[in-house]
Order: structure tokens, then C-alpha cells, then sequence
């Protein structure tokens, strides 16, 4: 197993506007990093940079301290999006086809999207139309999809913006669940959520790393004073 | 000239138009992050873009629909390189036109008849099988 995902200085910029400066963090295994901030603030840049979905501009990415390249990180990692984007065809359909793409052999993909659909409490859902589902069915099919090839690196962008209690509840504990055996990195700006989950919290302000410590200190002694502000919700 | 392959040339120059305007325009419809998640899943360029066709699988399928129908009711092309020879080019569209130049109204209502009930079975089929 995995244990420690590394981003060293790692800059992306778009179009002359610098999306990330030259960010640097460390994830591990069976913890929880949350990467905080607000809109705008980088998150989901670097989400992508660390699933191998962008190329960074500057800097580098280490898996167990040896530098990994875009490609064999894309092989090793997963990313579930804010907005869940479902294949056309049923639920089943749609767990599958990383099962499918990934050659598992079809003997082994029902039991294994059963599986991940009972980690989100969708059994029973196979047979639906994805795109009929509501947003909070949805996001769990996504978070299902992920779970269900077995990546080391797990990242998981804004998994319960604007969903309800009980889909939140859900997600939350499959998020906490799948932490156990991997890497598993989350962007939100759902503070409360932020506290609820993680183990690390990682604050991200105009594309910097402005603080980096244990849930406990970041909420309770925040070194960096616009960590303190965002904390108190008066940051804009 | 004058044979059944004229035509098909003739038919498939007149409807290649047809078929990459809708299908370019149906794979342009499908979202974009379709790509990333696939990507994101562990899915190979091939299987990316085979995953995108898929999704845009509807609009390809009307796009052969409209270029058949376009194709079938077409008179011109199947006139001018078929030569409307009796058991060798004729089709139903120049058969209609022939009838109606000879005065056979009737007979050339019915053959349009049967025209109009290929082309809209065909397109009712296609939007039943869509709607499932």
C-alpha cells in the first residue's frame, strides 16, 4: 500500500493568471487531508494535478518519496468532481466502466459495483436510469464509481455541495470508510465538514499554501491570520 | 452511368454533408468532463473516445436517419445518374415522377404512400428505441 503522496512546489498557471504558486503539501494513507479555501482559491486545479488530469507547470508530484509521472499517477489515482457527471445507461452501467476499462473480468464486476453500491447505500439501484437520479443519488453513484477500482490515491472535489443532510451523512461515511486503505484527499470550503472528517487541513488562498496542520490546531490555533479570519467565516 | 452504382456515388456525395454536420454537432453535445471522468477511471485515448461516441450515439443515429431519408426521397441524383431504366435503375422516387408524367395520379400516390410510411416507420422506431 501507498503511503504518502507528495506535491513539491508545484505551480499552474492559465493564461498568465498563476492558479497555483508553487504549492507544496504531503498526503497519507488512512488520514484524511481536507485542502480548505475559497472560491477560486486553487482547489480543484490542484485536485486535478494530483489525479494526473493537468499538467503542472512548475514542480513535481512524489508517491513514497519518488517522483511519479503524470501518466503513472493518472494510473494510480481517482478523482470524483463537484458536479457528478453520469455516463448515459443505468447505474449499474456506470460503476462498471471503470471495472470494464480497467479489464476486470465480467464474473467479478457485479459483485464488486454491488459492493460499492452497498458502501452508499444504492442497492437495489443497478437497474436505474443514472441521469434520473437526484444530484445527492448521483454523487453517491460517483463516489461508488471511484470506490469501486481500488485506487491507492482517492480525490474527492466538493463530494456534498449543495446536497441534503441525509446525503451528506451518507457520503460522509463512505468518504471515511474508503480513507482507511488509501490516500484520500478532499477539497471543500464546508468548514464544519472540514472539522467532521479530516485528519490534516490544508488552507489554500489565492493559489498559496497558507496553512498546513492537524484539524485540531487548524481550527483551535491557527497560525496564519487569514486562516484565522476564514475560520471565523469573515475572510473574503 | 446509368447503373445502380451511379446512384449510390451520387447518393453518398449528396449525403456525406448531411452526416458530418450531424454527427460533428452530436459529438460536440457531449460534455466535456465525459473525457476527464473517463480519463480519471482509467480509461485508455481509444476508449475515451469510443466512450464519447457512445454518449453521442443518438445524434449519430439521426444523422444517418436524416441522410437516408434524404437519400431515399432524393429524385434528381437517381434521375439524372440512374437514367431511370426499368429493372435496373428505377427507384420509387423516379417511378413517381415517371407515373405522374404518363397521368397515373393513383399509381404515384400509392408509391408515394409507401415513401411516407418507410421514412416515418423508420424515424418512429428510432424515437421508440431512443425513449427506452
Amino acid at each position: 500500500m501507498m503511503s504518502c503522496l507528495e506535491a513539491r512546489s508545484v505551480s499552474k498557471s492559465y493564461d498568465g493568471l498563476m492558479a497555483l504558486d508553487h504549492v507544496s503539501l504531503k498526503a497519507n494513507a488512512s488520514r484524511i487531508t481536507s485542502i480548505v479555501g475559497v472560491n477560486g482559491a486553487g482547489k480543484t486545479t490542484l485536485l486535478k494535478i494530483l489525479a494526473g488530469l493537468e499538467e503542472m507547470n512548475d514542480g513535481s508530484i512524489l508517491i513514497d518519496s519518488n517522483e511519479i509521472s503524470v501518466d503513472a499517477l493518472r494510473s494510480h489515482s481517482t478523482m470524483v468532481f463537484q458536479k457528478s457527471i453520469m455516463i448515459g445507461g443505468t447505474v449499474y452501467d456506470n460503476v462498471a466502466y471503470g471495472l470494464r476499462v480497467n479489464g476486470v473480468q465480467s464474473q467479478h464486476i457485479k459483485e464488486k459495483v454491488r459492493g460499492a453500491l452497498d458502501t452508499v447505500n444504492l442497492a437495489n439501484f443497478e437497474k436505474r436510469k443514472a441521469r434520473k437520479l437526484s444530484s445527492g443519488e448521483q454523487q453517491r453513484v460517483a463516489i461508488a464509481r471511484a470506490l469501486v477500482i481500488e485506487r491507492e490515491i482517492l480525490l474527492i472535489d466538493e463530494p456534498t455541495a449543495n446536497l441534503d443532510p441525509a446525503n451528506t451523512t451518507i457520503i460522509e461515511e463512505a468518504i471515511k470508510s474508503a480513507a482507511r486503505s488509501r490516500i484520500l484527499v478532499l477539497s471543500t470550503h464546508n468548514l464544519p465538514q472540514a472539522k467532521r472528517l479530516s485528519h490534516q487541513v490544508i488552507h489554500l488562498y489565492r493559489g498559496s499554501v497558507i496553512e498546513d496542520r492537524d484539524v485540531e490546531d487548524f481550527f483551535t490555533r491557527p497560525r496564519d491570520e487569514k486562516t484565522r479570519l476564514f475560520v471565523n467565516g469573515e475572510l473574503q | 452511368m446509368y447503373t445502380p452504382y451511379a446512384i449510390i456515388l451520387g447518393q453518398c456525395i449528396l449525403v456525406t454533408p448531411i452526416i458530418v454536420s450531424f454527427t460533428t454537432s452530436a459529438l460536440e453535445s457531449v460534455d466535456p468532463d465525459v473525457r476527464v471522468l473517463a480519463r480519471t477511471l482509467g480509461a485508455s485515448g481509444f476508449q475515451t473516445d469510443a466512450l464519447v461516441l457512445r454518449e453521442a450515439r443518438w445524434g449519430v443515429v439521426l444523422a444517418v436517419i436524416a441522410a437516408f431519408n434524404r437519400a431515399f426521397a432524393e429524385l434528381g441524383v437517381a434521375m439524372m445518374l440512374g437514367g431511370n431504366i426499368r429493372n435496373v435503375t428505377r427507384v420509387l422516387t423516379t417511378a413517381i415522377a415517371l407515373q405522374t408524367a404518363m397521368g397515373d395520379i393513383p399509381l404515384s400516390i400509392a408509391l408515394s404512400i409507401i415513401l411516407l410510411s418507410i421514412v416515418m416507420t423508420l424515424s418512429i422506431i428510432v424515437s421508440l428505441a431512443r425513449k427506452r
